[in-house]
């Protein structure tokens, strides 16, 4: 059934005189274009595009997504992901009039209703945080953490205080320790404890007037709660430094604890993890963060600010006084801020709690479905997520982790995250969210059984049904082709 | 379900969380809203915005009111695509990988480039990340040079990344409207890790985008050409201007205007820095059966492998918008672009000459511009923006809107206002704009 002609590539379809859009004759007087622009600075020719008529292009385009496994067709149990059910009324909502098509410059006067949206959306994230001000500007987690790092550095520098190092566990998001980087600060790893969690005794020998900030996600990349937080959070503030939240994990803690009541200072929100913005095939995402009280002076601007004149409410965008400056160009990734205002809206407090709990149900019962042929080596029980080993069927019949989660694409399910975090040997990093049934739960567990069955030989091979077999990465990465050529 | 875990209840599973940190209180948030209320009240909210369909749009500064053909819409509103995630999985992802790599080529193609990385988050944080790579490739970290009329939040996004470098960034006056390459020269030395030209400029103008450049390349600094993608219909593109990082805002690609993202940051480099580069690559292959495929490549690049020491910290980046950015290019071809590029530009030339026609109002600068000027009212810009909007029209920004700017031309910032024309737009509304504002 698969129409392998309209997915060659689109330089490969191209035929000379094809084309789509077409344009209007020019109603002004017409000029010539060398009148209008300096004759050196014009291009000989029009970049060389492909030709191609509407239906090629829709024809092309409509294949290719057939070749994607993707949240609405599979179940995509991507760990850390938290690849949940995107509610189709966000994806009408967003798009209306009046939303869709403001430009980000237009008055203030005209656009008092997504100011509206974004100041509430503010209130709500700072209200779920703990943690009262927020900056909607980050574009996605990673932007987030390099943004409240940029915060944390203006502040110790307000201060006058020279404060260095970044500290992180093992365990942490490769994110982490980048953005450190390029936020200035060195960074520190921390060994951590064999069960996962963080060691206070090397969190205590690391900590000095030099500390600036501990990042750590909780629950942890394990899908473990670190019970130790809050002694964390006061190790840290005995030394001046500051604790961040890597909200990756947020959709097992909504409205059952907060960042900033477990000790946090700061914190990143993934929207297009945890309140639905589509996933996009990797992006666009959005990671607004939010700060305590001390720390709001050196946000980001713009904010969106409310006064009430008259009785009614007035929004503006405002700088922070201290404000480290821009991050982007213009306010930030509204169209997923958006979606995740509608969710908010559309669960309330009570709905929000409910999503965590389920997800945490959701996992605990897959986790035990799967424990006795994919034991999970730390915690009794997980949050949203847990990592399970495939050690055990390594040793005993040669079979990986990356070979399972290879034979699940032929069954119809999306891989999860694999091999981390590093400390668990053969990891298989499973978060099934709220949004999944029991019976679909059920037949993957089934799923896992049947492929744990099959000889070690011919999952090495996997996937088998898939629209191309294992690609040759070494190749890629050795032979570098990145663009196509005539 | 609580039975096969071994609880009693929900609550128990959440024992791990220490009580005296759990929340003992519902969170204080608006109550829910079934999907008839939602959909109501967001459209009372959004009918208390004027959009681009509600006033005729000449609003530029970077994003524009281009148009949008719907067969774009169609294929991101493709679930397959906007609900998968990043591709890591080759086997169950080709679609996505395919036109990473096709955007990729497209991007290639337009700007002359190599190599061009999947996308980042939108213009400004890439012509940072293309600071960054420079000063990777060149071991330089002492000095930026950009001109003036590079797009001031740019600059302030700049600003914000490399201060605590203690890099220096020297700011090329470009006081009528465009720099002169000698005073750019005069600030390219040997600590200088890139020099940086908008082209067309924040203001609309050309800059001699290649004069500077050479100048840089004898000096060993990396030229960084900021560059508008429809302009490359008609004008040269970067590398044939000696850029060897070119970086755009990609919004005018089928992307639409909602108030400031997502959008689409664009980043292509000369073959000699892939290794340098920041985001996620997609490369060709075979699979285990020889059959071509695509991957995602030189991922020791990046921060999930490198941590530290990778050449960037993105890893979620702007895929659906980079397949927009693809299937428009697609539908456009080379003549589409050009008559998009030229409509744009003929029909900003017959505005500008109107405009320039109404008594208070002249242009700013002299010199050539591609589909966007500067007005300068004696008098207050605002109040001629706020007569155009009472007449259905948005023009602007402002140019006093922007901090940078306010300081560097000082009070005559209040009297500029830039004006963008795209294809969408008729003579009918730009003989109409300029009768309103005659007045």
């Amino acid at each position: 059934m698969r129409n392998r002609q309209a997915t060659n590539l689109l330089f490969e379809l191209s035929q000379l005189g094809r084309r789509a859009a077409r344009y209007p004759a020019c109603d002004v007087p017409a000029r010539s274009l060398a009148e209008m622009l300096p004759t050196e600075l014009l291009a000989e020719q029009s970049p060389d595009l492909p030709e191609l008529t509407e239906p090629d292009v829709i024809r092309h385009f409509t294949n290719l997504s057939t070749l994607n496994m993707s949240v609405d067709t599979h179940f995509y149990p991507l760990g850390s992901c938290t690849m949940k059910y995107n509610p189709k009324r966000h994806e009408r909502l967003a798009s209306l009039p009046g939303l869709i098509d403001l430009h980000p410059y237009q008055d203030e006067a005209s656009q008092q209703g997504m100011l509206a949206i974004l100041f509430e959306l503010q209130e709500m994230l700072g209200e779920i945080a703990g943690l009262p001000a927020v900056s909607l500007q980050p574009a996605a987690g990673a932007h987030g953490e390099m943004t409240a790092l940029l915060t944390a550095a203006a502040y110790f520098q307000d201060r006058g205080e020279q404060r260095t190092k970044v500290l992180f566990p093992q365990s942490a998001h490769g994110t982490n320790p980048a953005s450190a980087a390029i936020a200035g600060f060195e960074c520190v790893q921390l060994k951590g404890r064999a069960d996962g969690f963080v060691d206070l005794d090397e969190l205590r020998d690391n900590l000095d007037d030099k500390t600036a900030v501990f990042m750590i996600t909780n629950p942890n990349t394990l899908g473990l709660f670190e019970r130790d937080i809050a002694k964390i959070a006061h190790l840290l503030h005995d030394v001046g430094g500051l604790v961040y939240i890597d909200g990756a994990n947020m959709n097992a803690i909504l409205g059952i604890t907060r960042p900033g009541d477990f000790g946090g200072d700061m914190m990143h929100y993934n929207v297009h993890k945890t309140f639905t913005g589509p996933h996009g095939s990797g992006g666009p995402g959005a990671g607004p963060i939010a700060v305590r009280d001390f720390l709001a002076n050196y946000l980001p601007g713009p904010i969106v600010s409310r006064t009430q004149s008259g009785g009614a409410d007035r929004f503006q965008l405002t700088t922070p006084p201290k404000s480290i400056g821009r991050v982007r160009s213009q306010f930030g990734n509204v169209g997923i801020l958006l979606r995740g205002y509608l969710y908010l809206r559309t669960l309330g407090a009570d709905g929000l709690k409910a999503v965590s709990e389920q997800a945490v149900l959701n996992a605990n019962y897959l986790r035990a479905k799967l424990a006795d042929v994919l034991p999970v080596p730390h915690g009794e029980r997980c949050m949203h997520e847990f990592v399970a080993s495939a050690e055990k069927s390594k040793s005993e019949r040669g079979i990986t982790a990356l070979d399972i989660a290879k034979r699940l694409l032929d069954f119809g399910y999306y891989a999860p995250t694999v091999y981390f975090p590093q400390i668990v040997q053969e990891a298989l990093m499973i978060e099934p969210t709220e949004t999944e049934s029991q019976q679909t739960l059920d037949a993957f567990a089934d799923t896992i059984r049947t492929i744990l069955n099959e000889s070690s030989e011919f999952l090495h091979n996997a996937p088998h049904d898939t629209p191309i077999s294992r690609p040759d990465e070494v190749k890629a990465g050795r032979q570098l082709v990145l663009r196509w050529k005539r | 379900m609580l039975k096969t875990v071994g609880v009693k209840s929900v609550d128990e599973l959440f024992d791990q969380i220490p009580r005296e940190l759990r929340l003992d209180r519902p969170l204080h948030l608006p109550p829910p809203l079934s999907e008839i209320e939602l959909e109501a009240h967001l459209r009372d909210l959004a009918s208390q915005n004027v959009g681009a369909s509600g006033r005729v749009s000449f609003l530029g500064g970077g994003i524009y009111d281009h148009f949008v053909p719907a067969a774009v819409d169609a294929i991101a509103g493709r679930s397959e695509f906007y609900t998968a995630y990043t591709p890591y999985q080759a086997e169950a992802s080709q679609g996505s990988l395919q036109a990473f790599f096709e955007y990729q080529t497209l991007i290639c193609e337009l700007t002359g480039m190599d190599v061009s990385n999947a996308s980042l988050y939108e213009g400004a944080s890439a012509m940072v990340e293309a600071v960054l790579m420079a000063m990777r490739v060149t071991q330089r970290r002492g000095k930026v040079v950009v001109l003036g009329s590079v797009h001031p939040e740019y600059r302030d996004t700049l600003t914000t990344y490399v201060r605590h470098l203690g890099c220096e960034i020297i700011v090329v006056p470009t006081p009528h409207g465009t720099a002169d390459p000698s005073d750019v020269a005069r600030q390219i030395d040997d600590r200088t890790a890139a020099v940086i030209v908008q082209h067309p400029n924040f203001f609309g103008c050309l800059e001699s985008p290649r004069e500077i450049f050479t100048v840089a390349k004898q000096r060993g600094a990396l030229s960084i050409s900021v560059f508008d993608p429809i302009s490359l219909g008609v004008l040269r593109r970067p590398a044939e201007d000696g850029a060897d990082i070119a970086v755009a805002e990609g919004q005018s690609l089928g992307i639409p205007l909602q108030y400031g993202g997502p959008y689409l940051g664009i980043l292509a480099c000369r073959q000699e820095f892939v290794r340098q580069m920041p985001g996620r690559l997609v490369g060709e292959t075979v699979d285990r059966h020889g059959k071509r495929c695509f991957v995602l490549t030189l991922g020791t690049r990046e921060q999930h492998i490198r941590r530290e020491r990778a050449t960037s910290n993105v890893c979620t980046n702007q895929g659906l918008l980079a397949l927009r950015a693809t299937v428009y290019l697609s539908l456009l071809g080379p003549r589409g672009l050009h008559e998009v590029a030229e409509l744009s530009c003929q029909k900003s030339h017959y505005a500008a000459e109107q405009l320039a026609e109404v008594s208070g109002l002249e242009l700013a600068f002299g010199g050539p511009f591609f589909k966007e000027f500067v007005v300068r009212s004696r008098g207050n810009a605002a109040e001629v923006a706020r007569r155009a909007r009472t007449a259905g029209f948005d023009i602007g920004p402002a140019l006093n809107r922007f901090p940078a700017l306010a300081v560097e031309f000082g009070s005559s910032a209040n009297e500029w206002l830039l004006v963008a024309v795209t294809e969408s737009r008729t003579k009918n509304q730009i003989d109409n704009l300029a009768n309103a504002l005659r007045k």
